[in-house]
């Protein structure tokens, strides 16, 4: 007995020694993680990764923490690849940049708690109150629930009405007004009366009021500021999930795969065909081409050699490169397009808020009805004392809950609707800001077009020779050579799998067969001399020496047509503006429709002519992706991004949509739109309950039953009518 | 009216025990992952244990 007892307590202590063992944690993103079973098999096999002492998944943000003991290098590697075997795609977050956001999140879910718990409370010792006053209560009793009331509400509002304090009084130190303005002043002043009130034994008590409108507004804050939450989360997601590794060289040729924020100027980085470059470098050795899109806009790749700066984010399409990385601040595109950004975001300057637009007419009128209560009381002979109290009426009556309520409800119906589509809308004030747009300008490159290269159709003569070319082409991995094997498999030709096919970097591909040679790429590879033509273009040699080009071009996405005609018909200007060659811009705007289209466009030159529509009274959204964009994006009224885009586009982006469809672009603009009509409907209900109750208050006849009726209705009222949103049909 | 005395201080104390449970769950990060404690509750056997939260 005593033996099992020691071993019990050794076993105990060896467990709790290596408990007390530093633990590190990483948090991973799970892309592809939908259910219950995916989350099991997740923390499986991280458990089974060795040094791992636990692994807990969380479904709903798609992540995965770990905990393990000591940080090695090649850790994170472990567990992405232990993820990989499992059929997971995973990615280590950049920072735990989050945090800060969860934790506002606990904040006021901690104070809706704290509310709902005083709000009740009070509310039974209220009932009590207003039942007993009709019957037999005594008047001591009375007091004592009054006193009891106080003592629930005072710590109450102290604590749970900090965040609109807070505001108010930041909105008031910068001389602006906002919708927490009159709600502090209306719950500090309901409370201090009703302490007075108290003290003095008098029925106009408001506590439950004061404290059931802060639980109100609480919970919408939380619902607001928890999808806040989400959308950010989901949108650190993407770019953990798109940031990439390096092979990166050391002096002693070992070559150790990094994350790319771990790279520092002057390591050697390999960088494979079909690689993204992780970040700007130079390249030392190597030719290749590199396409450059998602910098530039330009679709056709641009060939490099050693000496060459290429940036992060490009990818290689050729031969191996090995490229030094250099300091970003070296750079002139990227610290040319980080000044303009940052210029763009101030001349944006500070937009103001529906809900604090409408507080900047609403605030005014509630204070000046006030004290025009308390002057009529006054003027017409009453004391001082109860046209103070009637006054306080009146600001308790017209405390804006509905009105504070309005806009939030809205937002948070809206923002769920999209983000359950796939559209993670960022800026808190970018609904509002796409809804009132009237012109739309688009990118080209990866955003009308999807970025990747498609076949044009072949001379019907060239036609068989496709199947063999194609046999060839799936041999390599540069995206030409993709784009040939997958136009063969369109027409329904049989692709087989290449055998002795020797690929040339940066040349093309070559294979023996009875007949002869057979070739596949650049012009020069197969004996080919003169201009390429405007069209990207690759070469197959057949072994009877004909040649024949196989042309490319940037495929629009397939509803792009569809959807900037929807735009024209709703009223919207649409213009296409992008950094690619004229004759590929003019194409492109022709085949979906824009009358208006600009070509060879620099980063300065999109914002200039923002600049130049926004000066004609044009409200303009940019839809963009490229780094070339970023700046025209943060420039716009608004912009959508989609998710391909590179990172800083996504940052400076109001919403970011995923997958193929250009749709969501229509879809974001319609929900917008929507939200803000429900928004303004909120705010006429809002004014209609005032119109109703704000003659009683001045009257003297607003008795604390009557308040805290009145107050409740409407704040449901706006709810209800706000998450007709989910589910309601919106058009453009 | 006697009955008051203790009748309230107990509806008060039961409401506290509420909001103290309330307050402990969300401090032991319950309210993190409402989508997967629902899957959680299907499994057989007893999952990983969630790891030691940082202070």
């Amino acid at each position: 007995m005593a033996e099992a007892l020691t071993r019990d307590l050794s076993a105990r202590l060896i467990d709790k020694a290596l408990a007390a063992a530093p633990l590190a944690s990483t948090t991973l993103v799970v892309e592809n993680m939908h259910c219950g079973g995916c989350m099991r098999k997740v923390e499986q096999a991280l458990c089974a990764v060795d040094g791992v002492a636990a692994a807990r998944a969380n479904l709903a943000a798609k992540r995965v923490t770990v905990s393990h003991r000591s940080k090695g290098a090649g850790r994170t590697e472990a567990f992405v690849d232990a993820l990989a075997a499992a059929g997971f795609k995973a990615a280590e977050l950049p920072e735990e940049d989050d945090s800060a956001a969860s934790n506002a999140d606990r904040d006021f879910l901690r104070r809706v708690g704290v509310a709902g718990f005083a709000a009740a409370n009070i509310m039974l010792l209220s009932v009590s109150v207003w039942s007993g006053a009709a019957g037999d209560m005594e008047r001591s009793v009375q007091s004592l629930f009054h006193w009891l009331s106080a003592l629930i509400a005072l710590p109450t509002v102290a604590y749970a009405g900090r965040p609109f304090f807070r505001s108010a009084v930041q909105a008031l130190k910068a001389g602006r007004l906002n919708m927490d303005v009159p709600i502090s002043l209306g719950v500090t002043l309901a409370t201090a009366m009703s302490l007075y009130q108290t003290l003095r034994g008098s029925e106009q008590v408001y506590f439950d009021a004061a404290v059931a409108l802060l639980f109100f507004l609480l919970l919408g804050r939380f619902l607001d500021q928890r999808m806040r939450t989400r959308v950010a989360g989901a949108a650190g997601n993407l770019l953990g999930l798109r940031a990439s590794t390096a092979t990166v060289l050391g002096a002693d040729g070992s070559s150790e795969r990094l994350p790319a924020r771990a790279l520092t100027p002057g390591m050697r980085m390999l960088v494979a065909a079909g690689e993204r470059i992780a970040a700007d470098g130079r390249v030392l050795e190597g030719a290749s081409e590199v396409d450059e899109s998602l910098i530039t806009g330009e679709a056709s790749p641009a060939s490099v050699s050693p000496g060459r700066q290429v940036f992060a984010g490009t990818v290689n399409l050729g031969a191996p490169l090995v490229v030094e990385a250099i300091a970003t601040d070296q750079n002139t595109l990227l610290a040319e397009i980080a000044r303009l950004m940052a210029a763009a975001q101030q001349s944006r300057g500070r937009y103001v808020r529906l809900a604090d637009r409408a507080a900047s007419f609403y605030a005014p009128a509630v204070h000046v009805l006030g004290l025009a209560t308390f002057l009529g009381w006054l003027v017409t002979g009453h004391g001082w004392e109860q046209a103070l109290t009637v006054a306080i009426a009146v600001l308790i009556i017209t405390c804006p809950c509905a009105l504070a309520l309005a806009v939030p409800a809205v937002q948070v119906a809206a923002t769920g609707r999209l983000f359950g589509r796939g559209v993670l809308v960022k800026a808190a004030d970018g609904l509002e800001r796409l809804a009132e747009a009237d012109m739309v300008v688009f990118d080209k490159t990866g955003t009308l077009s999807l970025g990747e290269p498609h076949m044009l159709p072949l001379a019907p003569h060239d036609a068989p020779l496709l199947a063999r070319a194609a046999t060839l082409a799936s041999a390599s991995r540069h995206p030409y050579a993709r784009a040939v094997v997958s136009a063969a498999r369109e027409r329904g030709l049989a692709v087989f799998p290449p055998v002795e096919v020797a690929e040339t970097a940066g040349a093309g591909l070559a294979r023996m067969t009875p007949e002869g040679e057979e070739r596949l790429g650049s012009g020069r590879w197969c004996g080919v001399s003169g201009p390429a033509g405007e069209s990207a273009t690759l070469w197959y040699r057949a072994p009877s020496g004909k040649v024949v080009p196989f042309r490319f071009e940037d495929r629009l996405r397939p509803d792009a047509r569809d959807v900037v005609q929807q735009l024209r018909r709703s009223g919207y200007a649409v213009e296409l503006l992008s950094g690619d060659r004229m004759t590929a811009v003019e194409a492109a705007a022709k085949e979906v429709g824009i009358s208006v289209w600009r070509g060879r466009q620099g980063p300065a030159e999109k914002i200039a002519h923002l600049e130049g529509l926004k000066a004609d009274g044009r409200k303009v959204i940019m839809v963009g992706d490229g780094l070339n964009d970023a700046p025209a994006l943060a420039a716009a009224h608004a912009s959508v991004s989609p998710s391909t885009a590179a990172d800083v586009s996504q940052t400076a982006a109001d919403a970011i949509f995923q997958g193929e469809r250009l749709g969501s672009v229509v879809e974001v603009l319609a929900v917008a739109k929507a939200a803000r009509k429900l928004a303004l409907q909120n705010f006429a209900i809002a004014v209609a309950y005032n119109v109703m109750f704000v003659p009683l208050a001045v009257a003297g006849l607003a008795t604390p039953l009557i308040a805290a009726i009145a107050m409740s209705t409407s704040s449901i009222l706006v709810t209800a009518n706000a998450v007709r949103l989910r589910t309601a049909r919106v058009e453009l | 009216m006697t009955a008051l005395a203790w009748l309230i201080p107990a509806a008060l104390f039961l409401g506290g025990l509420g909001l103290a449970a309330f307050l402990w769950s969300m401090r032991s990060g319950q309210f993190d992952d409402l989508e997967g404690a629902a899957w959680r509750a299907l499994w057989d056997e007893d999952g990983p244990q969630p790891p030691e939260r940082k202070r």
